[in-house]
């Protein structure tokens, strides 16, 4: 299964190669992991997307990452309401013949153009991973030259929906 | 002029220091008594502070025999090790202490030199990335940028490697660090690390369904790890479990936390570990674990592992439990903290009458046994000798192997803080070194270094260290001419193919030690080993002794790897 790893770390070097290292270490799974600054100085955000068989197995991982010096908090958001997204840059062929035809489908996916040349374009998208991967589907065929992908980066809604149970495991 | 002379009087509080003198400073601040360390280029001008330091410095031949040594002194003294190395090779040497360290959960202090920080990355002489390396196996790890950080650095060191589940630290100098000025250094400071603040206070509803659990139990049972040792909770353990009536089995690494000769004591559990306790922790409904991990050496196939259990694990870790083993007991709580909670709630005993009767018969049926009538020098016997010689009160420290088992199972300890070996690991070459730190830690005690005739000859350099120091350790090797462990294995899982595990030729150890102005005995029997070991166990000089034990003699009982604990093979004559 498919779970959501929210973390605070203290900004500190060699932070992020500490939780990659511990991830392979335990030999865990990760799909993607996007790191950046957070509303705290001194701290940053990383939000992990990781592979895992059960839930015994999420617990340990979010213990694990927990007992990491650096780390301030981790929360496995995966149940909760949350908010997430990624970004992609896609370079696709394009010729001016089968521009037109690119841009009607970059207009339903909210993607925009953000660089022609002769005989490409670059397309940015932002959106859940799925969404994402289902307009690299569409775009294929045309031709992608070079793809580049951010890796989800997540959190909380504001409100949660009362009918979600919310399941955080960075209290013990 | 004169006044000007009394100006500079005044001043010399804020006289410009070195990297090197902040850190010896710390070092003082901290109370450190003795360093293991070996000098080389990076760390030149960190030793020439330490020439005048007052600290005693000890100097192993190798540096993997200075940290083995000051896993030794941790494990004997409660404080944290200390350790110095140069940067690349004397760095890259002290890696497999650092992981037997942080299996075993012991505190280091491993100060490494590095390139000065101009040429880091630029693969210097003699540099080695010791932070990348050692990320994985260390508690945390620092690399010094600037000198103003040493005294904030050390002191948060010594905090992690101390505090919570003990581990080993690192801290890497560049060397332009180490000998460069500060006119200001950091001013003292709390610890403030809001990433690490470990539980050492167990949740009330969890203690509270725990005293109800072990109430209603019919066959409980408690497994004691090394967590009472290091929580230095011994004392708690028996009061509880005097209080409850609940028996005690012990990993590998808790002996000494429940005296053996206690009559609730059942014994250690385990694939070497005796039958009462492994059958104890199958048939058991309520399993409580202090400060155990359950390591797959004592679990055996984790699908038969006391499967009647209700489980309960005090660990001061939150990551262990549940790691393994289903818990439904959970407390995360320093071992002394927990228990202290637990005979204040002076729950109702449980009614185990029959379970206790059990566990009796058990012992009786199914003791340790050994041929006492082979006419060969039998190493259980030679245990037995060294344990009835030394009345059970000398600081034991094993290498890894057969000898290991067996001074498990024969010596019978009584008193905390008497045993010292590596289990999570299992490193050939720790015991010698390690015997060395115990002395060290504690130098009236009778200190026994149990090696083998393989791991022995990995860390015999050290012997110097004996030599010069006149350290009264007594080297006992149980010579079998082989690496008993793996041709016991060879000889039960590999139908007796003793691939390159038989090591006929050997040195004479006697000459080795006389060497090393120490002197040596070979002993073949029992009549020269009675005789000689009056001797000189109680003196206060070092001797080797190369005990020639029955080559062919295997550790019973044993449970096969895959196996349940209740498989276990050569519980009988």
């Amino acid at each position: 299964m498919k779970r959501v790893i929210c973390l605070t770390v203290m900004n500190r070097p060699g932070v992020l190669n500490r939780i990659t290292n511990l991830f392979s270490k335990r030999n865990f799974n990760i799909e993607s992991i996007s790191v950046g600054l957070s509303e705290h100085e001194g701290m940053s955000r990383i939000t992990c997307v990781v592979h895992v068989e059960d839930s015994s197995a999420s617990e340990q991982i979010t213990k694990q990452l927990n007992k990491q010096i650096d780390v301030i908090k981790v929360t496995d958001i995966t149940d909760q309401s949350i908010v997430a997204r990624e970004l992609a840059l896609i370079k696709v062929q394009a010729v001016p013949y089968t521009r037109n035809e690119i841009y009607s489908l970059i207009e339903p996916f909210r993607a925009s153009v953000i660089d022609v040349s002769k005989d490409s374009m670059t397309v940015q998208i932002t959106g859940e991973s799925d969404k994402v991967e289902a307009f690299i589907e569409l775009i294929k065929p045309y031709g992608i030259k070079e793809l580049a992908r951010t890796g989800t980066t997540a959190f909380p809604r504001g409100t949660q929906r009362t009918s979600q149970q919310s399941k955080s495991y960075s209290i013990v | 002029m004169l006044q000007e002379a009394a100006l500079t009087e005044t001043k010399t509080e804020t006289h410009p220091v070195t990297g090197a003198d902040l850190l010896l400073r710390a070092l003082e601040k901290e109370n450190v008594e003795v360093i293991f360390g070996y000098p080389g280029g990076a760390v030149l001008p960190l030793y020439d502070k330490l020439y005048h330091s007052k600290i005693l410095h000890v100097l192993p031949r190798h540096e993997q025999g200075g940290i083995h040594a000051a896993e030794g002194y941790a494990r004997i003294s409660g404080k944290p090790g200390v350790v110095i190395a140069t940067s690349g090779p004397g760095a890259t040497n002290i890696v497999t202490g650092l992981a037997d360290a942080m299996m075993d959960s012991l505190p280091l202090i491993v100060f490494t030199g590095q390139v000065a920080t101009g040429v880091i990355g630029s693969d210097a002489f003699q540099e080695a990335d010791i932070l990348g390396i050692t990320t994985p196996i260390t508690k945390y790890n620092y690399q010094v940028r600037s000198i103003e950080d040493i005294p904030r650095i050390i002191k948060e060191a010594f905090y992690i490697a101390s505090t919570g589940r003990p581990g080993p630290v690192l801290i890497d100098i560049p060397k332009d660090i180490a000998a460069g000025v500060s006119d200001q250094p950091e001013e003292e400071k709390e610890v403030n690390l809001p990433g690490y603040q470990p539980t050492l206070k167990p949740n009330y509803l969890q203690i509270r369904k725990l005293t109800e659990a072990v109430s209603r139990s019919k066959k409980p049972v408690i497994l004691a790890g090394a967590g009472v040792l290091h929580g230095r909770a011994s004392k708690e353990l028996k009061e509880y479990a005097e209080q409850q009536q609940v028996p005690v089995i012990h990993t590998l690494l808790g002996l000494g936390g429940f005296p053996a000769d206690h009559p609730l004591f059942i014994g250690m559990a385990g694939m070497h570990g005796c039958y009462t306790a492994n059958m104890g922790l199958t048939e058991c409904d309520l399993l409580i674990n202090i400060g155990a991990r359950f390591d797959d050496r004592l679990t055996g196939n984790l699908q038969h592992f006391a499967p009647h259990a209700t489980v309960a694990h005090i660990d001061i870790d939150p990551a262990e439990i549940g790691k393994n083993v289903p818990t439904s007991i959970p407390i995360v709580a320093d071992a002394k903290e927990a228990l202290e909670q637990l005979i204040l709630q002076d729950g109702k005993p449980p009614a185990h009458k029959e379970w206790m009767e059990t566990i009796l018969r058990w012992q009786e049926e199914y003791p340790y046994f050994y041929d006492k009538e082979s006419g060969r020098l039998k190493p259980q016997k030679v245990m037995e000798m060294l344990h009835s010689k030394t009345e059970g009160n000398a600081i034991v420290v094993t290498d890894v192997g057969q000898h290991q088992m067996w001074a498990a199972q024969y010596y019978r300890f009584n008193k905390a803080d008497r045993w010292v070996t590596s289990g999570g690991l299992g490193t050939m070459g720790f015991g010698f070194p390690a015997s060395i730190g115990a002395q060290l830690a504690d130098p009236e005690a009778c200190v026994l270094a149990i090696c083998g005739d393989g791991g022995f000859q990995m860390s015999t350099q050290e012997l110097a260290i004996i030599q010069e120091m006149n350290l009264p350790v007594k080297i006992i090797i149980f010579n079998n001419m082989a690496l008993g462990m793996v041709r016991q294995w060879q000889e039960i899982f590999y139908e007796s193919r003793f691939s390159h595990s038989k090591i006929p030729v050997q040195p004479s150890f006697v000459k080795l030690a006389e060497a090393y102005g120490i002197k040596g005995y070979v002993i073949q029997s029992e009549e020269e080993a009675e005789e000689l070991l009056d001797e000189v166990l109680h003196n206060r000089e070092p001797v080797l002794i190369d005990f020639r034990v029955d080559p062919d003699e295997n550790v019973y009982p044993m449970i096969a790897p895959g196996k349940g604990l209740h498989e276990m093979a050569g519980v009988k004559p």
